[in-house]
């Protein structure tokens, strides 16, 4: 994935640092919980909510079971409809196709639609060392892009700003990209917008190539649909000669008719609106007596680990994602620690399963992830296309903890179990041992239940970051199965 | 190897353990949802459409088909806007009561002019109540998708009750995917800031809709 996010701390650390910063804490409160009532509001108004849900997942489980068939046909469609159709393995040859096919149209620069996938490969970063600049257009990308700094949410990626930061961000940074911010800028958000607005205008009119993502394409029909509030993305989609767009493969449908559950459940679950403001569909390019919009048409799909986590039984649900972000919006862990401790373009809930799968878990970061929960499973009961995330995260726990067979660009390989579990597997193993050894076991609660006065209240060494703010549970005067015993199950003398 | 086969191939091998299963996709699918919400009457579903355009912002508007000319010229000149953009098929009596300058959108038209346009006017595809989203599908009457996103100001037309329909699955089986689409649902708006919806960021900041009831080519939705 990104080189934007190489050498984060594992989650703990980065997450401590957030938690800290009580600005941070403050902005990520107040945005989640607006959304949060929001959501559950536009959610309570189509009653048939559960069944949209159902469908949703249905049809991109069964799209990810016939994925390769899906793929041929929506190469065939769009081919057909005048757009040429490219394949990336990695992020690596997907930014090398972008900036051949931006080098070729002779241009050094591009408006750009929001877009996780050309982040997660670290496209403007890959262009701006090829001397091609890459704006921004959307106002939150926007503000990350001038402030020189990280996306911390999925749908609002300077969630971690508050409005008085963004005035000073516009005011020192606008005039080194371009039109400079209004002389006494204040801090309104309809004042920041027009701000925006004026700066990016010039770019979008004389912009040349525009590169966007997708939410979805129709395998059918070879339609893209970008989904967005701003305009920025008609602007981008609309006004260039050249449009590149570069989409993840899972983000298929195979028909037109799809879109009626996904048109619904989409808005409702990342903005919290009944609809989004624009809606852009198009289909390859259209014909030059009556040309609208680009003449040029570029799909780049890129795999980049999907296939991987294709190849996962259970991790394979995460490929349903539709990036609304509610996952992150009402989770208890990334309220506090903030998206930038996810260490991934992909930061909450959904960023805990995604980027350990797309990226494997051999780093530090990527290891910590599907413990960056607490399995509350708030994420899988908002989530519009019903992942299961504290599922996944679960298993992949286990993967880390013991190891085991996993695909990886393509092949299949054996992990090893990850270094600092040592000791949980030990606790694991003499469980499992006292378990099958019933004697032993009886022996042991006994022992525990009479010396119960003199156990410590706290944890010794490495556990005492665990019991430092829990208390540890109460030994019972008797064990359970004395009790059952000498009771009869309850029924006799005594309690 | 090429990409292309080398991904195809991953993504074979990576659904080794799924089995083989040939049913038809209209039949794999089981779409237990609704086709609208709620029932109602037609006048009703104008009614909610005009609900919902309000909700976000857009400015809604009545009238009858012999009204339409003189509402159109008095949101034009109450705006106080010099030049009109027309789509090529734009019906010749709607701006009839108008007298600014109409600039036509042609093939080598370019950004910049189109900037320099106050207010646009067109027709619509479809609109859809539950939503409040009006459709366009660059129809003649609707013109390229850049003539309602460069100027500051759009009026569109909608004809009631013919042009409306309930819910989203309705709105999807009228339109074309081979036209380029575009769905507005009121102004330009962001969330960027603290999560919270301010309208007027890049598309036009004033989104009008009306609804003209009476135009020929009306016919009563299911």
């Amino acid at each position: 994935m990104s080189g934007t996010f190489v050498g984060m701390p594992a989650f703990p650390k980065a997450a401590h640092e957030a938690v800290n910063n009580t600005t941070l804490r403050g902005n990520l409160r107040h945005a989640t919980h607006t959304i949060r009532a929001k959501r559950a509001k536009a959610v309570t108004e189509v009653s048939d909510w559960a069944a949209l849900r159902e469908a949703g997942k249905r049809i991109k489980d069964h799209t990810l079971r016939h994925l390769d068939r899906y793929l041929v046909q929506l190469e065939e469609s769009v081919t057909r409809a005048g757009g040429t159709v490219h394949w990336a393995a990695d992020a690596d040859e997907a930014n090398r196709i972008v900036t051949d096919l931006v080098k070729a149209t002779g241009e050094s620069e591009v408006v750009k639609v929001k877009s996780m996938a050309t982040q997660e490969i670290g496209l403007n970063e890959f262009l701006e060392a090829e001397g091609i600049h890459a704006y921004e257009t959307d106002l939150a990308e926007l503000i990350v892009q001038l402030g020189k700094d990280r996306p911390s949410h999925i749908l609002v990626p300077a969630i971690h700003r508050n409005r008085g930061e963004i005035r000073d961000i516009f005011t020192r940074e606008m005039s080194e990209w371009g039109r400079p911010a209004p002389e006494g800028l204040t801090d309104t958000p309809a004042e920041l917008a027009e701000a925006a607005r004026l700066h990016l205008r010039e770019k979008f009119l004389r912009a040349k190539v525009g590169i966007s993502g997708a939410n979805f394409m129709i395998a059918e029909t070879g339609t893209l649909v970008v989904v967005e509030s701003e305009g920025n993305g008609r602007m981008c989609l609309t006004l260039p000669e050249t449009l590149i767009s570069v989409v993840g493969i899972e983000k298929i449908l195979p028909t037109w008719q799809d879109l009626e559950v996904f048109l619904q459940t989409l808005p409702r679950s990342s903005t919290a609106e009944r609809m989004n403001p624009y809606t852009s569909m198009w289909t390859g390019t259209t014909d030059s007596e009556t040309a609208d919009g680009p003449r040029t048409f570029h799909l780049v799909l890129i795999d980049n680990g999907r296939t991987d986590t294709l190849a996962d039984e259970v991790g394979r649900q995460a490929l349903r994602c539709i990036r609304c972000s509610a996952c992150l919006n009402v989770c208890p862990v990334y309220e506090r620690a903030g998206g930038h401790a996810y260490g991934s373009v992909y930061p909450g809930p959904i960023g805990a399963i995604l980027s350990p799968q797309l990226r494997g878990t051999a780093s530090e970061i990527d290891a910590s992830l599907p413990y960056a929960s607490s399995l509350c499973g708030a994420c899988y009961e908002v989530c519009p296309v019903a992942i299961d995330i504290p599922e996944v995260l679960v298993h992949l726990r286990e993967r880390v903890v013991q190891g085991g067979q996993v695909t990886q660009q393509g092949s299949k390989v054996v992990l090893k179990p990850a270094k600092g579990h040592a000791a949980e597997r030990a606790a694991m193993r003499a469980a499992r041992w006292a378990f099958s050894h019933p004697g032993a076991l009886r022996t042991g609660q006994r022992l525990a239940s009479r010396t119960r006065r003199f156990h410590p209240r706290t944890l010794p060494g490495p556990g005492s970051a665990w019991s430092g703010s829990r208390d540890l549970p109460a030994v019972p005067a008797e064990p359970f199965r004395d009790w059952w015993q000498r009771t009869n199950g309850g029924k006799g003398e005594g309690k | 190897m090429s990409s292309r086969d080398a991904i195809l191939g991953r993504v074979r091998r990576a659904l080794a353990d799924v089995r083989q299963d040939d049913t038809p996709y209209d039949q794999a699918i089981q779409r237990d949802y609704l086709r609208e919400h709620g029932d109602r009457g037609v006048e009703e579903t104008v009614d909610l459409l005009a609900e919902n355009l309000a909700d976000y912002r857009a400015l809604v508007h009545r009238c009858t088909d012999e009204e339409l000319p003189g509402v159109l010229a008095r949101l034009l000149t109450g705006r106080g806007s010099r030049s009109v953009l027309v789509p090529p098929g734009l019906p010749a009596s709607w701006l009839a009561g108008v007298d600014l300058p109409r600039v036509q959108d042609r093939l080598e038209s370019t950004p910049h002019e189109l900037d320099q346009v106050d207010s646009v006017v067109t027709g619509c595809a479809v609109a859809i109540a539950e939503t409040g989203t009006i459709v366009l599908d660059g129809s003649p009457d609707q013109g390229r998708r850049r003539i309602t996103l460069v100027p500051d100001h759009h009026i569109c037309v909608v004809r009631v009750p013919g042009q409306v329909v309930s819910s989203v699955p309705q709105g999807l089986e009228r339109l074309d995917p081979n036209r380029p689409l575009t769905w507005i649902s009121g102004p330009s708006a962001t969330s960027d800031i603290e999560l919270d919806r301010v309208e007027g960021v890049h598309g036009p900041r004033t989104l009008e809709v009306v609804l003209v009831s009476g135009l020929p080519g009306d016919e009563v939705t299911s």
